[in-house]
């Protein structure tokens, strides 16, 4: 009530002094509301720019936030694998292999023989029945940034006793001159394909009978290898090895070197889908002194003491189709040996001697095909042949190295399951010509592998 | 005597060979995005070979003689490792006798080592299939991964060829702004895809999956490098009539017959994506490809 009745009592008050206004008062009137309306523009201005710049000051301060985050982000995919070396990182490889078979024969394995060659104690076949094969550890590292070493120990078992075998014991270098490797210790012949390769990684639970024939299997010795990569892109690699050629097929004590190989290989593509590689190598032992190899129906030791040669060649191919796990390989490998030299039974002494001159070739071929990433399944062929000579025909008979024209061969089959790459179960059958009265064979063979992941070489 | 001889003449034909070589960088890349990134951070200063192709599996390579004979004149080896070639890539390693690019050395680049991996394993068993310890090598299927590795590789590439470290740099800028504008891209293009459930033929595709933010329901294989069984594939039947997923995804390198089997019971789409570069692609060609497949298929 007294509010109104003010308004009302200044209202009055306006309008009845409204006339008493000179136009100077009302000119200065205008003039301060000019000032007052130019000072709110100016107000109004400064914080509409306070306004701009403040929303400038947030789209700014977003844009650094999705930056922050996004560096953030990467800082976070970027973390730097350090904590995943693993503790055992300075410890070896380490790798087991488990081998063992089931082999069933239709003639009795002790009266095995190949007529033309006199085998080595280690060759022959299988025993009879279930018996463990060779179980096999190896050991690999990085030694320094140049050398890399490995050895591997075989366990095998002879007659109820169990022997471990130093199989492969070398240091090679990695990094020491573009191209060139030195391997030194213990170590398989790069000759041939199939010798360098562990008898586990072979597609066949046996070797081919040439390898039977001349090595007792597999050359391996103490010496030193040299190999070198040519810097082209045609695979080419030269190498030469030093053995101490102690061990079958040389024999003897040398101070030197026993036995030396050459060796050449040259390989490429095709393209992505096909490949190829071949191989040549020479083998030679000279002053072979004394090697025993067992003699025909085991009537004593055979010795032999004389030059060795071998030539050998090798051919492999393989198909890896693309977006499949299906493969074939095609493998083919010949050996020539050529001897010159004296044979005895037992003893030089004895009169159970003779010159000899030999010559003994075999191959094999064989072709694996691999249906999908389970199953692999394949044929072999192999063919020896032999020619012997020399003064006393009965004692090279004996010795077992007369073939009297007869050519061993033999027929192989075999089909694998492989759970997985670290597993695999092996069915064999072998028509076995290797003599006179052929034999059929089955092997059923596991071979498991513990540890390090393997690489396979080509 | 004749022995040095021998050896002299070795010695000097490689000294010509070396003088004569080209002076460009000699990049032997395992898979072929690393050839591709390789390419993007050195132009012409470098020439590339990829070991494999978009349709060959990277775990199972043959150690040909070809790739032997390759790696021997390489200056530098670019791949994915943690295992990812551990079938093949030691053995040719150690027959080329090539120094320059043996473990430790300059040379010797593996991508993985750079970024973050998932599926690391907390138990190491076998009976767990073909598991890899270091944790998952697919990385290139993350493309924010993949600018890291760029990064990085642009640094050993300025290492080994300092002579021309301000031309990778330039070339590792170029490269960097244009792949993340790419990115952004990428992620912008498959909104509308994300927390969709699916089905792979191998786990390679979580790096994929997690930028994408997809859902993974299901692998084909039973254990990681074990092939797809029947008593699996039923299980998943089961699984998808119950839940079905939005899309099955295999690897062009892969057999398709248990993603089509999969596919035919259901009516859900298989579809072939390309886990890495085609001939002669770019990266960016690649990633748009993939995306675009994707995109396409999934439902």
């Amino acid at each position: 009530m007294k509010k109104t009745l003010s308004i009302l009592v200044s209202a009055s008050f306006i309008c009845a002094s409204g006339t008493a206004f000179s136009d100077t008062q009302i000119d200065q009137l205008k003039q301060e509301l000019k000032i007052l309306k130019q000072d709110y523009e100016k107000r109004i201005r400064a914080l509409e720019k306070g306004l701009l710049t403040a929303q400038q000051a947030a789209k700014q301060n977003k844009q650094k936030l999705a930056d922050v985050q996004e560096q953030a982000e990467e800082a976070e995919l970027a973390s730097d694998n350090t904590q995943t070396i693993a503790k055992n990182a300075f410890n070896p490889q380490i790798s087991m292999i488990l081998d063992g078979r089931y082999a069933s024969y239709q003639n009795n394995p002790d009266n095995y023989q190949l007529p033309g060659y006199s085998l080595g104690n280690e060759a022959g076949l299988f025993s009879d029945g279930f018996s463990l094969g060779e179980s096999e550890l190896t050991l690999s590292s990085n030694i320094d940034q140049i050398f890399y070493g490995q050895i591997t120990l075989a366990f095998a078992d002879n007659n109820g006793s169990t022997e471990v075998g130093v199989e492969e014991a070398f240091a090679q270098t990695s990094s020491l001159f573009d191209g060139l490797t030195i391997k030194m210790g213990r170590f398989f012949s790069a000759m041939g394909y199939l010798n360098g390769q562990h008898a586990h990684a072979w597609d066949f639970a046996d070797a081919p009978l040439v390898y039977r024939a001349l090595f007792g299997d597999q050359y391996g010795g103490d010496g030193l290898q040299f190999s070198y990569v040519a810097p082209t892109d045609l695979f080419v690699q030269v190498g030469a090895e030093l053995f101490s050629g102690s061990r079958f097929p040389s024999a003897g004590n040398h101070s030197g070197v026993g036995t030396w190989t050459t060796f050449a290989k040259i390989g490429d593509d095709f393209n992505s889908e096909n490949s190829w590689q071949m191989g040549l190598s020479h083998w030679q032992a000279s002053k072979v002194d004394k090697r025993e190899s067992n003699s025909l129906n085991n009537a004593g030791t055979t010795l032999f003491s004389g030059d060795s040669k071998i030539n050998a060649l090798d051919l492999v191919y393989k198909w890896t189709p693309n977006s499949s796990n299906k493969s074939f390989k095609l493998q083919f490998e010949y050996f020539d040996r050529d001897e010159d030299g004296d044979i005895a039974i037992d003893d030089f002494l004895s009169a159970d001697i003779s010159t000899y001159h030999g010559h003994q070739k075999g191959w094999y071929a064989q072709g694996i095909y691999q249906l999908d990433k389970q199953w692999r399944t394949g044929l072999r062929y192999d063919h020896l042949s032999s020619h012997a000579s020399g003064s006393n025909g009965l004692v090279l008979n004996n010795a077992g190295l007369e073939s009297h024209g007869y050519k061993p061969a033999r027929y192989s089959a075999m089909l694998e399951w492989l759970p997985s790459e670290f597993s695999r179960i092996r069915l064999q059958y072998n028509n076995d010509q290797s003599y006179k009265d052929s034999d059929n064979q089955l092997f059923l063979q596991y071979t498991f592998s513990m540890g390090t992941h393997g690489a396979h070489s080509y | 005597m004749k022995i040095n001889q021998f050896f002299l003449l070795l010695l000097l034909l490689l000294n010509i060979h070396n003088a004569y070589a080209s002076s460009k960088i000699n990049i032997f890349a395992c898979e072929p995005e690393w050839a591709a990134l390789s390419k993007e951070l050195g132009g012409s200063l470098v020439t590339t070979f990829s070991a494999t192709n978009a349709n060959q599996d990277p775990h199972h390579i043959q150690a040909r003689p070809g790739l032997i004979a390759k790696i021997r004149q390489a200056d530098l080896l670019v791949c994915s490792g943690s295992d990812l070639e551990i079938g093949w890539l030691p053995v040719l390693l150690r027959k080329s006798g090539n120094s320059k690019v043996q473990p430790g050395q300059k040379g010797y680049f593996m991508a993985s080592k750079t970024v973050k991996l998932l599926d690391k394993p907390t138990v190491l068993d076998r009976s767990m299939g073909d598991i890899h310890a270091a944790g998952n090598p697919h990385i290139q299927l993350d493309p924010r991964r993949i600018r890291i590795v760029a990064k990085k590789l642009s640094q050993r590439l300025q290492q080994i060829d300092s002579e021309h470290a301000l031309e990778y740099q330039h070339k590792l800028t170029s490269f960097d702004a244009r792949w993340h504008k790419a990115i952004k891209q990428w992620q912008e293009q498959t909104r509308d895809i994300q927390d969709k459930s699916i089905v792979v033929h191998h786990n390679s595709w979580v790096y994929l999956q997690k930028w994408l933010k997809l859902n993974k329901v299901a692998e084909l294989e039973p254990k990681p490098g074990v092939p797809p069984t029947s008593s699996h594939l039923s299980k998943l039947l089961k699984q998808m009539r119950q839940a079905p997923a939005d899309i099955i995804i295999y690897s062009t390198y892969q057999d398709p017959k248990a993603a089509t089997w999969l596919s035919s019971k259901t009516g859900i789409t298989a579809v072939a994506l390309p886990s890495t570069v085609s001939d002669n692609e770019t990266l960016f060609h690649w990633m748009d490809r993939l995306i675009q497949l994707l995109k396409d298929h999934i439902k």
